[in-house]
């Protein structure tokens, strides 16, 4: 009974990193409708500019993704300004294959900077510490970190949607990129904008990946897979529902993992597959595309 | 006013629709001559040419099949490793566990692999575009972790090709005797045959279906799927079935691919990097939505490489970047470029209205 109260908690825990994958990718595509098979490489090759920062600046990572964050938020607004928004348009296919070659670059750009050692964030006790809840349960500091500023990165993001004038902005843009425009809302900028924004909450997504696990150039895929998952069974268009997704698979690839370590990435994947057959929708819809 | 012409607007004016010449004869005849040449070149060329010939048929075959479906139907997969994978691992799984012989096993795993293409495409059918994109590429990572579950296939590891069965292929003493050659020499002749059969059958067939109504259908429901629902194109179905032929082909094409290679591994045999990310840059290097981009795409990486695989990360940084900007500045691709300025065509395949024709061919 402990084990699969264990297992719960754990998953709920793992969710949070699921949430934090998944918050930049859902709100790029609620903004613009760009879905970024990038994403998971531009997480790791954050968690490679963190890495960097705290080894040369002699910073904690908590530290280094402040330093981080400012330079993830020019490095993606220039992305989009520069790249992304000239492939935005009727057709599917240029954002896809553009985001799918910019994959492969950065995977085999820090390949060659970096080699293919696996890396770690390191911070000193906290990596280890733990609270007890008896029973022969704990749970980590960083795992709970992680879920607690999964749910502040939401909180943060629905403030920033619902009660800005640069949230009105971008559901403008979102729900009629023509009006938007004959409103005088400069659609470029806004789209850069959010891919800043993005790349922000993708610092603190690289913050709790290296300090939670080992990392390497080529786990990018793999995670934006999970992050986009988590958007799916989430239901698109609701940052709670993205929440409640990356806690679903969190849950199915820890229970998962219990029943045969060799089944937690399958539980997961079969799991999502399983909500689309019979939710097409994700648990918690909103957007209708 | 001037005086009206006084021919009356004829009010039947003839029109119709073609879509080229049918089968113009030279060209016809030169494919035919080109195949049997190709056919007769193991008498001729070193084993080398011939090993490369197969890699270059079968990623042309593959990116042929990719190209209908992401260039002529709307269905951007980034999972098709998963029917290569499978099909090699039912060619291994026929010829090791069933005893059957590898070149029939070749035709019975895209069986399989349109047997299972079918449960496959009803979850992610319901995922559209970008959506479609990613579902596809989680399917095939699960094919690959369950093929990592079967200890008989070596599990994570992988397994290789019994020698007794690679060397007792179907017709392997003919060609040995014929060419006067050594066992792996004359399996490579047969692979090469394979491959060559399987990269004409494709084009055969892709030319076929985009000239028949069905490839109409598809066309029209590439370039607007709501119009195209309007006059009774039946999406859902017409989508369904190229899926299912496409996995089938690609599942041809994986058997044989590791037929030739006799070793396989889940990571390997579903990697998105061989399968797929290769096979996108031939069809976008070449002219997406062309079935002659594709043969310029397959030439142009097969060339890149040979030439420039050694440099590793860097060769992959660059047909990254050669992709991104192939798609910013020249999204039509190679051949786009040049059949808009010379206005040739290979394959024809695209519909043109004839005016004043009464004998015009079938739509």
């Amino acid at each position: 009974m402990t084990g699969a109260l264990d297992a719960v908690i754990q998953g709920i825990l793992l969710g949070g990193l699921y949430a934090l994958f998944a918050a930049g990718l859902s709100l790029i595509f609620g903004v613009m409708r760009l879905v970024n098979l990038a994403h998971g490489d531009l997480i790791v090759l954050a968690a490679f500019i963190i890495l960097v920062l705290a080894g040369k600046l002699g910073l904690d990572p908590f530290m280094a993704v402040l330093v981080a964050a400012p330079i993830l938020f020019a490095i993606g607004f220039a992305l989009q300004h520069v790249l992304l928004n000239r492939t935005l348009g009727r057709d599917l296919l240029p954002p896809l294959l553009v985001t799918f070659g910019l994959s492969i670059i950065i995977q085999n750009g820090l390949l060659q900077l970096f080699s293919a050692d696996s890396e770690r964030l390191r911070s000193g006790a906290i990596e280890t510490a733990s609270i007890a809840l008896g029973g022969g349960i704990a749970i980590g500091v960083v795992p709970l970190l992680t879920l607690l500023s999964a749910v502040a990165v939401i909180v943060i993001l629905n403030l920033i949607f619902y009660r800005t004038a640069l949230g009105r902005a971008f559901r403008a843009t979102s729900d009629d990129l023509e009006v938007a425009q004959l409103m005088g809302i400069d659609h470029n900028r806004i789209f850069a904008t959010a891919m800043g924004l993005a790349f922000v909450v993708i610092a603190i997504a690289a913050l709790y990946l290296g300090l939670r696990s080992n990392f390497d150039p080529t786990i990018g895929p793999a995670r934006l897979l999970y992050a986009f998952e988590a958007v799916i069974v989430g239901g698109l268009g609701s940052f709670w529902g993205t929440l409640a997704g990356g806690i679903v698979l969190g849950l199915a690839q820890t229970i998962g993992a219990r029943i045969d370590p060799e089944w937690q990435i399958l539980s997961g994947h079969l799991v999502f597959l399983i909500v689309l057959a019979i939710r097409p929708r994700g648990l918690f819809p909103r957007a209708l595309d | 006013m001037g005086a009206m012409k006084d021919a009356p607007p004829a009010p039947s004016q003839m029109f119709s629709v073609a879509t080229g010449a049918a089968a113009p004869r030279p060209a016809l005849a030169a494919a035919v001559a080109i195949l049997l040449m190709l056919a007769a070149l193991p008498a001729f060329a070193a084993r080398n040419l011939i090993q490369d010939l197969i890699f270059l048929f079968y990623m042309l075959a593959l990116a042929q099949c990719w190209n209908l479906l992401a260039g002529f139907s709307g269905l951007i997969s980034v999972g098709q490793q998963a029917f290569v994978g499978l099909g090699g691992y039912m060619l291994f799984a026929l010829t090791l566990f069933a005893g059957l012989d590898p070149l029939l096993a070749i035709p019975l795993a895209g069986l399989v692999c349109a047997a299972f293409a079918l449960p496959t495409a009803l979850i992610v059918f319901r995922m559209r575009g970008a959506y479609f994109a990613i579902g596809t590429w989680v399917v095939a990572e699960v094919y690959r972790l369950v093929f990592a579950q079967f200890k008989g296939l070596g599990g994570g590891t992988g397994t290789s090709l019994a020698p007794s069965i690679t060397s007792t292929v179907f017709g392997i003493e003919w060609v040995k005797a014929l060419f006067d050659v050594r066992t792996p020499a004359a399996r490579d002749i047969i692979s090469y045959w394979g491959a060559l059969v399987l990269m004409a059958s494709t084009l055969a067939f892709v030319h076929a279906v985009l000239r028949s109504r069905r490839g109409l259908a598809l066309g029209a429901i590439r370039d607007q799927e709501a119009a195209a629902a309007g006059l009774g194109v039946d999406i859902y179905r017409t989508k369904l079935a190229v899926y299912v032929a496409t996995a089938a082909m690609t599942g041809m094409i994986g058997a044989l691919i590791y037929l030739q290679k006799a070793r396989i591994s889940p990571d390997a045999a579903f990697s998105v990097l061989d399968w797929t990310a290769y096979v996108i840059f031939i069809v976008v290097i070449g002219g997406i939505g062309t079935m002659e981009g594709p043969v310029i795409g397959a030439v142009i990486f097969y060339l890149l490489q040979r030439n420039l695989a050694d440099f590793g990360a860097w060769y992959l940084i660059l047909l990254g970047a050669l992709a991104i900007a192939v798609m910013l500045f020249a999204p039509r691709g190679l051949w786009g470029f040049v059949a808009e300025r010379f206005g040739v065509t290979l394959f024809p395949t695209r519909r043109r209205l004839i005016m004043g024709s009464d004998h015009g061919k079938r739509v």
